[in-house]
């Protein structure tokens, strides 16, 4: 039996016209509410008695655009700070989350170092412990400390962002239903196998939303290198803005970084969608 | 009460339900039996619009559900049904379990709703357990809650998909009590089931379902006793040699 040797009934195609006239409804309604917003907020922005000089200021892009290369340029520093920053902050938070959900007196005083870190760097602005690791470190002049201010950048957002990340990953082992780790253990495995075998993969695949959202927010996060003088996009679309007083070089920076963070987002929507984690065990409610 | 007719309903290229006719008469018990796949489940979900139909009409009290203008929710409050896993909502007590819908859906003020439920709560015999969570339960006693969720809104219609298939034997009786007491005060019901002995009791038709259709219809004692289908005699004997009729 195959879905080819059927024909709807005159009823179906009745419903089916429906349902298709409902979403061209749909469609409709949708453009027409754009337009119509785009013409007021246009309309009012453009009617403000200061649109001409902040239209110069910040949306001259055709000097934009002379300052794009450079920009582009300094941008390989924050995408290395992201990346090199990612793969430290993947190992050091799931350590973390690990340290954290071991049960057993023997691992009280690492469980309760863990908490604590948690604690304190959840808590910190990210402002202020680059501002402690940036140039706290090099004042110490302690032998063998980094002081180069790429890599102190470096240990400053891993940090922090470990800190998010491995709540996010505990939240994820947390959830996996205690079912799960008994089924582990009958066999035989030990706490570390099931911990890597059963748990952590199913766990993985329920934080990848939230994970991939932190890993935006470190995206942006990037930006704030410039505040300990490394010359990143943003600092360097600063740089551009003190030569001609134009704004226009930071709207730059910030598209950039639009740019850079919407793929993200939209590959953490798809592999979301691919693993069915939308309407779970199917139906249309 | 409700008329099935040429029910179809595919799933990606496996077509569940293929052109399915059924008719339930009001007060009435139905039983569905069938092998694993044979459609029963999505049957009952489509007839809760928990599914979207692909083609067919379900008629329920002389009104096609299944018109995309019918507004869901509200055939919804007429039809109940009780899942094969419970599905209770483990983060309410039993008793916010059941006072949910009435409270959300139909606007009854707490005090009455947990009187309401309470006394439905009462019925499943599980009075004293309102405040606990449902992973504090048996199975059993998961799925009465689950029934009294279900009833605690006077559905016209119950839908029972497999409700005993996730009990311990020891625990199905206490289920099985519950729905020959509501076949009795009249609920008209449509009950999928493995059960052979239950539906031999209490079923007034018995339909075998068999790649998406009603193979075949009648009296229990018809269709169980003397099936006219070779497809069902299969089906039976496979039954009787696991031991369950």
């Amino acid at each position: 039996m195959t879905a080819t040797d059927w024909q709807p009934s005159e009823l179906q195609r009745g419903r089916d016209a429906y349902r298709r006239a409902r979403s061209r409804r749909s469609a409709l309604i949708a453009l027409i509410s754009t337009v119509v917003l785009a013409t007021v907020v246009s309309v009012v922005v453009g009617r403000s008695s200061g649109w001409d000089r902040t239209k110069s200021n910040f949306f001259d892009f055709r000097v934009g655009f002379q300052g794009l290369p450079e920009l582009l340029r300094a941008l390989w520093i924050n995408l290395q700070i992201m990346v090199i920053g990612e793969a430290f902050i993947l190992v050091f938070a799931a350590l973390i989350a690990v340290l954290r959900t071991l049960r057993g007196p023997v691992w009280v005083p690492l469980r309760a170092l863990a908490t604590v870190y948690v604690d304190v760097f959840r808590g910190l602005p990210v402002l202020i412990v680059l501002y402690l690791v940036g140039f706290g470190v090099p004042s110490l002049q302690l032998q063998g400390a980094p002081n180069s201010p790429f890599v102190l950048c470096i240990i400053a957002l891993v940090l922090t962002y470990t800190a998010y990340v491995a709540e996010v990953f505990r939240a994820g082992i947390e959830s996996v239903h205690p079912s799960q780790r008994a089924a582990a253990r009958s066999l035989g495995l030990n706490h570390a196998q099931t911990l890597r075998h059963v748990v952590f993969p199913q766990a993985i695949r329920r934080v990848l939303p939230p994970l991939l959202n932190d890993f935006v927010s470190l995206q942006k996060d990037t930006a704030l290198v410039s505040t300990v003088g490394l010359i990143d996009v943003v600092l360097t679309a600063d740089n551009q803005k003190s030569q001609d007083f134009k704004f226009v070089h930071l709207v730059m920076a910030g598209l950039i970084f639009v740019a850079l963070t919407v793929p993200l987002t939209r590959l953490t929507d798809w592999i979301a969608r691919r693993q069915g984690w939308f309407g779970a065990g199917g139906g249309v409610v | 009460m409700l008329q099935i007719t040429g029910l179809r309903k595919v799933f990606g290229s496996t077509v569940v339900l293929n052109g399915l006719d059924l008719g339930v008469a009001e007060h009435s018990c139905t039983a569905l039996i069938g092998a694993s796949g044979s459609g029963k489940s999505t049957l009952l979900r489509c007839i809760n619009l928990l599914e979207v139909v692909d083609d067919g009409v379900i008629d329920l009290d002389g009104r096609d559900i299944t018109d995309p203008r019918v507004n869901a929710n509200e055939v919804r409050t007429q039809v109940g049904i009780v899942f094969q896993a419970y599905n209770l909502f483990p983060h309410l007590r039993v008793l916010d379990n059941v006072t949910l819908a009435p409270r959300r859906v139909h606007k009854v003020k707490r005090a009455q709703a947990e009187a309401d439920a309470m006394a439905m709560l009462k019925r499943v015999g599980l009075a004293d357990k309102a405040s606990a969570r449902p992973d504090e339960l048996s199975g059993g006693q998961q799925q009465r809650v689950a029934i009294a969720r279900a009833l605690v809104t006077r559905p016209r219609l119950m839908l029972f998909d497999e409700v005993t298939s996730a009990l311990d034997p020891e625990l199905v009786g206490e289920v099985l009590n519950l729905i020959r007491e509501l076949k009795d005060e009249g609920m008209t019901m449509l009950v999928a089931t493995h059960e052979m002995g239950f539906a031999r009791e209490v079923a007034d038709q018995v339909c075998f379902l068999d790649a998406g259709r009603v193979l075949e219809q009648g009296s229990p004692e018809q269709v169980l006793g003397a099936p006219r289908e070779a497809r069902t005699r299969q089906f039976l004997s496979r039954i009787i040699e696991a031991g369950r009729l």
